[in-house]
């Protein structure tokens, strides 16, 4: 539900926007690192913070790491006892549940609560006791508790988009896909898929035309403004509303109109605009081919 | 004799604290559309946002001028505690569990709505409430709750009952003030922060009622709950899925543990029908949010339209915009109580414009279905409709391991950016933004879902940012208003119409805009930087203002007077 978009969006090269958060939204290019993301999305005031300090983000209660050996001993004695029902992993297994986000197991701190069940069991649910010590039980809790427990844990697995066919993919670049009426694999694209070390970069960089990771970059769009007088003005658009239009010119020169009725006139390329107009009928399957014929493009 | 005296004092008594001006809210008022203040989330409790003010209108919108600025400062104040109170001198009154608060950064926008009751603002930003004097802006009181930590991504606003107001803080503490002097009655937890609850929403105050919401983005099964706004006492507590096997809607989930996991926390106001006594809010997406694998069915009642007996807290019925979820699409959004006619028919109806980029029209007093249609040009999730206008999810835009393309992004068409309705134009007007996503699913294994996590998403681009106009009797877009930008411009707006022919929104370009709902045309505008909550209006003194907010700031305009 409520997200924060990390996505870090350099508008037009002049400086991170700060946006009004969108309520939720996230869209993070980058494997979160935990659970612990707040939302950066106005630069606010933090009490008591001196000047300069960047404060670490809002978190949820925070556990210190547990010494590894109590942990790995808590994960030895729980694979002994537990796993059958709740899972190698704590994360339900034969009729235990998911222990790691249970109501009871996010209150506990170091097995306090833990304790009391184990010992004495849930005979109503079926769970018999275990004659465990409150130490080797605080163990357990460790293990447990070792767990990145939140809504925006990282994952263990990797993107891997290359499950396309690229002969499918170069058919398609030539064909179809029209591609090649402003590409071309000798030219532009030309060892395309050695430049890019990430192939999900790669794949966004198709799609949105914007190039994405190692080489992350927002193409301008430019702008000709012509003049009740008919005089023009281009440059790349740095501003537009209903209100304004501005823009800088070849010699770096900022210029600003006021928009009022039909004038000025006011016509805007975007690089960008043939790619946009794709993505109503492009097809997973040609995105996954097309990436997969970039690739080979060594 | 004596005794007639004493009487009669006593109803001379009682008719001055009637004409006297107190800064209470009754809330039997709350029932009948207000002019002269803002008393709750949506102005009134249709959720239309449709005020019957005319003194600003289409003629003389363009001699709209400001009245004044208040910068508001969160946190713990250096002003206030070192010299009398007074002008540019506000108390700050502390409350909190904790000796030093967490860390914060960001959240410090306001981003809900501003209650105006009796010439007094009452405004928030997450852990801080504001009272501030609506002539011209000056701070009263400033109230600081010490955070235990939470998602600090807004608050939308105060409920106030006669002379209390209550918040909710991102620590899960409701929290109730004295309007008066901002110091504090009593705070009482609503959820457990250690199940990584984290509270946002605007308390809705109906009768006796506190209605109190709280989400969750981990799996913590949700709930609104109602308590008595005199004592803090819990009244009912609804939960958004069922609470065991074999409970109406538990047929929908493949089993207790999924489904007592399941999210669909009510994080956004509803609305509420007097006559019908029905509380009538969405309820956030499923989790884990991007994968269904483990949920298997439509997963009731997540992502859903959800009307409760508001004395009873007892399902009335539900619409579930989005069966079986995989984008984090909740149907949050506030829902629009409109009487209006309907096939020719006059019929109480229900307009709701959805994350996932459909609009429903539903009859609220039964709940049942009478249109649904796309509002966007972009979507591309859907295979078609079943019979009751659900939108039917195709599987294969779900996240991959080499990704689907999909449109809304999981930021959705709409957020929680409250749309309006104007019964002059007969119109439904929602800020929408028609954007593109590739989901990745990046969790082979299905045990290490939680919440929000097992994917990674990559935003190729938006068709635009407009203002669209539904005519909700056939779903046509009477007209889009694209607003133009030299990026992508910012988030959603709020909007609001007014009798004076108005139509009030941000532009996503740091505008303020007032325009033609007819067509769309901007009539009247001001550079403020981003409008962060929705435009409200209001009648004081004899004069009409207009309320905006951005970021730390409260801008009123009025006409120049």
């Amino acid at each position: 539900m409520h997200r924060v978009k990390i996505v870090l969006f350099t508008l037009l090269g002049l400086g991170a926007a700060a946006l009004v958060a969108q309520q939720p939204s996230v869209s993070a290019p980058v494997q979160q690192p935990g659970a612990n993301q707040t939302t950066p999305s106005v630069p606010a005031q933090t009490p008591g913070a001196p000047p300069g300090r960047v404060p670490p983000p809002a978190a949820y209660p925070h556990r210190a790491p547990a010494d590894p050996a109590v942990v790995q001993r808590g994960r030895q004695i729980f694979s002994a006892n537990c796993s059958f029902c709740h899972g190698s992993d704590a994360r339900g297994g034969e009729g235990g549940p998911n222990l790691i986000r249970s109501e009871l197991v996010m209150n506990d701190n170091n097995g306090e609560l833990i304790t009391t069940v184990v010992q004495n069991g849930r005979p109503d649910k079926g769970m018999p006791k275990f004659d465990l010590s409150t130490e080797e039980i605080a163990s357990i809790a460790a293990f447990i508790h070792s767990a990145p427990v939140g809504g925006r844990a990282a994952t263990t697995g990797t993107v891997d988009p290359l499950v396309g066919d690229a002969k499918a993919g170069e058919a398609y670049f030539n064909g179809a896909g029209k591609c090649a009426t402003c590409h071309s694999v000798s030219g532009d694209l030309a060892g395309i898929g050695a430049k890019y070390t990430d192939i999900r970069a790669l794949q966004g960089t198709m799609l949105s035309g914007e190039p994405m990771g190692q080489f992350s970059a927002v193409p301008w769009k430019t702008v000709t403004v012509t003049l009740r007088n008919g005089q023009t003005v281009e440059g790349k658009l740095y501003q537009i509303d209903d209100f304004i239009v501005s823009l800088i010119d070849a010699d770096g020169n900022y210029h600003s109109y006021p928009r009022q009725g039909d004038y000025p006139k006011v016509v805007i390329k975007n690089p960008l605009q043939p790619h946009l107009d794709m993505l109503r009928t492009l097809k997973d399957d040609d995105i996954h081919n097309l990436t997969a014929y970039l690739v080979t493009l060594k | 004799m004596k005794k007639t005296r004493t009487f009669l004092l006593m109803i001379s008594l009682v008719s001055l604290a009637g004409i006297a001006p107190a800064q209470g809210l009754d809330p039997a008022s709350l029932t009948k559309p207000a002019t002269d203040s803002w008393p709750t989330y949506s102005g009134d409790y249709s959720g239309r946002r449709f005020s019957l003010l005319t003194q600003i209108n289409q003629t003389n919108v363009k001699n709209l001028g400001l009245a004044w600025v208040s910068h508001l400062t969160p946190g713990m104040s250096a002003t206030g505690r070192f010299s009398r109170p007074g002008p540019g001198n506000a108390p700050t009154i502390v409350g909190g569990e904790i000796d030093e608060a967490v860390p914060v950064r960001g959240g410090g926008h306001i981003s809900g709505a501003v209650l105006q009751v009796n010439g007094i603002l009452y405004v928030t930003v997450p852990d801080n409430t504001w009272a501030v004097d609506a002539r011209n802006g000056e701070v009263l009181w400033h109230y600081y709750w010490k955070t235990k930590g939470g998602t600090h991504i807004g608050n939308r606003g105060v409920g106030m009952y006669h002379d209390w107001l209550y918040f909710e803080t991102p620590d899960d503490y409701l929290v109730s003030l004295d309007a008066k002097t901002g110091k504090e009655r009593w705070h009482k937890v609503i959820s457990d922060f250690n199940e990584q609850y984290f509270s946002t929403m605007a308390p809705i105050v109906i009768g006796n009622h506190l209605i109190v919401g709280t989400g969750d983005d981990l799996d913590a099964p949700g709930f609104l709950q109602s308590f008595d706004p005199e004592t803090g006492e819990l009244q009912w507590k609804f939960y958004t899925e069922p609470e065991k096997m074999g409970d109406p809607g538990s047929e929908t989930w493949p089993n207790l543990d999924s489904m007592r996991h399941g999210g669909a926390g009510p994080w956004v106001p509803g609305s509420y029908d007097p006559q019908l006594h029905l509380y009538y809010f969405g309820t956030a997406n499923p989790t884990p949010a991007f994968s269904g694998v483990t949920r298997a069915g439509d997963n009731l009642y997540t992502s859903c339209i959800v009307a409760l007996n508001v004395d009873t807290g007892k399902l009335a019925w539900y619409y579930q915009p989005s069966p079986h979820d995989t984008h984090d699409w909740d149907a949050g959004q506030t829902p629009i109580i409109v009487d209006g006619e309907f096939n020719g028919k006059p019929r109480k109806l229900l307009l709701d414009a959805s994350r996932n980029g459909y609009f429903f029209v539903l009859d609220r007093v039964t709940g049942e279905h009478l249109l649904s249609v796309p509002f966007a040009d972009s979507l591309n999730w859907s295979t078609g409709f079943d019979k009751s206008g659900h939108p039917i999810g195709n599987p294969e835009k779900d996240a991959s391991p080499g990704g689907a393309l999909v449109s809304p992004d999981s930021d959705g068409i709409v957020n929680w950016q409250p749309p309006t309705y104007d019964p002059q134009t007969g119109l439904f007007y929602v800020a929408t933004d028609e954007n593109y996503s590739v989901f990745y699913r990046t969790e082979p294994n299905v045990r290490a879902l939680q919440g929000l996590n097992g994917i990674q998403e990559q935003p190729v681009g938006t068709m635009g940012k407009f203002i669209t106009a539904i005519d909700y009797k056939t779903g046509k877009i009477a007209w889009r208003h694209l607003q133009v930008s030299a990026g992508e411009g910012s988030g959603n707006t709020g909007l609001t119409t007014t009798a004076g022919k108005l139509l009030f929104g941000g532009d996503g370009n740091g505008n303020l805009v007032a325009y033609d709902p007819a067509n769309g045309k901007p009539l009247w505008h001001t550079h403020l930087g981003q409008v962060s909550n929705a435009v409200e209006t209001y009648m004081l003194d004899g004069h009409q203002y207009v309320l905006a907010a951005s970021g730390d700031s409260l801008y009123a305009f009025a006409l120049n007077f």
